[in-house]
């Protein structure tokens, strides 16, 4: 069943890499957003702080890397464990 | 050329240019009217993709929500675009991989469970149709305030474009005319927001400019708005006032509904391939992160402009006289969403944040209709803003319709009712489906029911503690078997339409809240945040009683097996 052990391997590859960049889906809306905006409050970006530019700007561009990355890492997961189309 | 001509003129262009789309994206077969043949590029699924979600809310109510909400408000920016992650790593791969044409579908064939797959359609239903009355409403008020015809005559004349292409093409027609719609859209948004960026900051991309300085007073724009609606004794615009628990759960049911919500999900059946799905969804980020990242500037501007037109000598001296307002204050003003009230009777508008002292209300929506005017923009800007209104409702309002008429010609005719129906007699099935949506849409769209104002929290509530969680259990877990999913949906659903008719009346029905939204049952959590309560609830429900029960057959650990690799869609789409 080495089939079996390869699509368990490629399974755990995918889920690790979806755990780190959901890690900072996390940070970066809720955490810097959010929570620890006021922790943030010393930095100042044009004319307000880092939490307020997070919020409004920083999270959504995050989210656009991330996703890409996401799907540029799978497509070489895909091709190294043989399960691409 | 007078305004009214424009408006019909481009507005009529963008009609005719949906009804060539529709006559030449005909479907004839049922992959190509539920999935327009899984033949849309990555790119095109994107951009429609964009034009199904950025919906009229988005394009014309969130910018004024944010302008007077401030910070508070990030919710909607965040919510609305985190849950493309959610979507691109755990649903539209995997569900794309299954390849069939529907959300219950999945639910039913992954949980072994006609029940499961019934409560999926349901939940679908009336996630969608309460959804649908707010774009049709939408597309009824667009109309009517640019085209000058009645709400009646707008909505109608709305209802028979969408039934064209969407009865022709079913999801080819709506793909197809959802790119073209989102290019209106996009256009009519970034244009007055460029525009108006240049004005204030010099810089033309609205998002940099928003964190740039006014070129007026070389002071930051935000600080300096800050200062005025601090003085003029308005909610502050930077700080927060929200509890941080509900700002976080709301943030969260937004993300989880947005990625639960069916009509988004089946877009990422139309494309060929898994790794299309996940590229996909970063395209449709792409198209939907232009408007949001415009959005707030659009926001902070158009409120600094409000307050400069009201107090053009600054907000230490005399606001405006009445009889000096500019033009476009006396336009808006025929429409009601401005209004002023000489309370102290001395002709000049007292814009404060003081409600008894206040003499100007200002509709949400007024900060994206307006904002061609401010800027003093050409006649043809206006006319492509109400070309883009009316593209964002009626493309949303397509993949909605699409939605329901396959749940109800797919997995109510086809999947219980008449199972051994013919290809042609379901492609004829979804055809009526998708006639007798848009009546009742129609009907609701003119006779709306008293909650259609609540549909936010009724639909990303639904899609957040219901289908979402079923969704992602049947693709990461082999252990959730059909007991627990439905066990988990049921009870998921149950406790949050509770809680949200607790604080909104059951059913809807004014004075039977026993709670508010001010002052809500548990902590701080308003009723419109609570769809995330209920998933977690799903969760853990049908964790337990999955756990207590016995395991998934073996074809079913089987069919999750599959769904996770992506090696051999194309063979699994044949039906």
């Amino acid at each position: 069943m080495a089939d079996k052990s390869s699509s368990n391997a490629y399974w755990a590859a995918n889920v690790r890499l979806i755990k780190i960049c959901l890690v900072i889906w996390f940070v970066v809306s809720f955490g810097f957003g959010i929570l620890l905006r006021p922790m943030l409050a010393g930095i100042k970006v044009g004319g307000t702080d880092l939490g307020f530019w997070f919020a409004q700007q920083g999270s959504i561009i995050v989210f656009l890397i991330l996703i890409f990355v996401y799907a540029w890492r799978m497509n070489k997961l895909d091709a190294e464990h043989g399960v691409e189309e | 050329m007078d305004q009214f001509t424009l408006n019909l003129l481009v507005v009529g262009a963008t009609f005719a240019l949906y009804i060539g789309i529709a006559i030449w994206a005909r479907a004839g077969t049922t992959s190509e009217f539920y999935a327009a043949g899984r033949g849309v590029h990555p790119v095109m699924n994107g951009m429609a993709t964009g034009a199904d979600w950025m919906s009229a809310a988005s394009f014309i109510s969130m910018a004024g929500l944010i302008a007077f909400g401030g910070y508070d408000t990030s919710v909607y920016l965040m919510g609305w675009t985190g849950g493309y992650v959610l979507l691109a790593m755990l649903l539209a791969p995997y569900l794309r991989k299954f390849g069939k044409f529907t959300v219950p579908e999945f639910i039913g064939d992954r949980f072994y469970s006609p029940t499961a797959r019934m409560v999926a359609v349901v939940c679908l239903i009336v996630a969608s149709v309460t959804y649908v009355i707010g774009q049709m409403t939408g597309v009824g008020v667009a109309f009517s305030r640019f085209l000058e015809v009645s709400n009646t005559t707008g909505l109608l004349i709305g209802a028979a474009i969408v039934f064209m292409y969407a009865v022709l093409g079913g999801m080819k027609g709506i793909t197809y005319t959802q790119v073209a719609q989102y290019v209106v859209l996009i256009t009519a948004y970034t244009i007055p927001a460029v525009f108006i960026s240049l004005q204030l900051t010099g810089n033309p991309i609205p998002g940099l400019g928003l964190f740039s300085n006014d070129v007026a007073t070389g002071q930051p724009i935000l600080s300096t708005l800050e200062g005025l609606v601090t003085d003029l004794g308005f909610k502050s615009y930077l700080t927060q006032s929200d509890t941080t628990l509900n700002m976080f759960l709301f943030t969260l049911s937004l993300m989880i509904g947005t990625a639960g919500l069916p009509h988004v999900i089946i877009r990422f059946f139309t494309v060929p391939r898994v790794s299309d799905a996940r590229w996909s969804a970063g395209w449709a980020l792409v198209f939907i992160a232009i408007l949001y990242i415009t959005a707030p500037a659009v926001a902070a501007m158009a409120r600094m402009n409000l307050i400069n037109t009201m107090y053009p000598n600054g907000v230490a001296e005399q606001p405006v006289a009445r009889a000096d307002v500019p033009d476009w204050v006396d336009n808006w003003e025929k429409t009601g969403l401005l209004k002023f009230e000489d309370k102290n009777g001395d002709g000049l508008i007292q814009y404060v944040g003081d409600k008894d002292a206040n003499e100007l209300t200002v509709n949400n929506d007024i900060m994206v209709l307006a904002n061609p005017e401010i800027a003093q923009l050409p006649g043809w800007v206006i006319a492509l803003v109400a070309a883009g209104g009316l593209a964002a409702a009626l493309s949303t309002a397509a993949g909605l319709l699409l939605a329901i008429s396959s749940a109800i010609s797919h997995d109510l005719i086809k999947g219980q009712l008449n199972p051994n129906i013919s290809e042609k007699g379901e492609l004829l099935a979804a055809r009526i489906s998708m006639g007798v949506a848009i009546a009742v849409a129609t009907y609701l769209g003119l006779n709306p029911p008293g909650f259609a104002a609540q549909t936010v929290a009724l639909a990303f509530g639904l899609a957040a503690c219901s289908i979402f969680p079923a969704l992602m259990m049947g693709i990461f877990s082999k252990r959730i078997n059909n007991k627990g999913a439905v066990a988990g949906m049921l009870v998921g659903l149950i406790v949050t339409l509770v809680y949200i008719f607790l604080h909104k009346g059951w059913f809807f029905l004014p004075d039977t809240n026993s709670f508010s939204d001010s002052d809500p049952l548990l902590l701080s959590i308003k009723s419109t945040s609570f769809g995330a309560v209920g998933a977690l609830i799903n969760f853990v429900v049908a964790y337990v009683v999955s756990n207590a029960t016995e395991d998934t057959p073996e074809e079913i650990q089987e069919l999750v097996e599959s769904i996770r690799i992506p090696k051999g869609a194309g063979a699994a789409t044949g039906h």
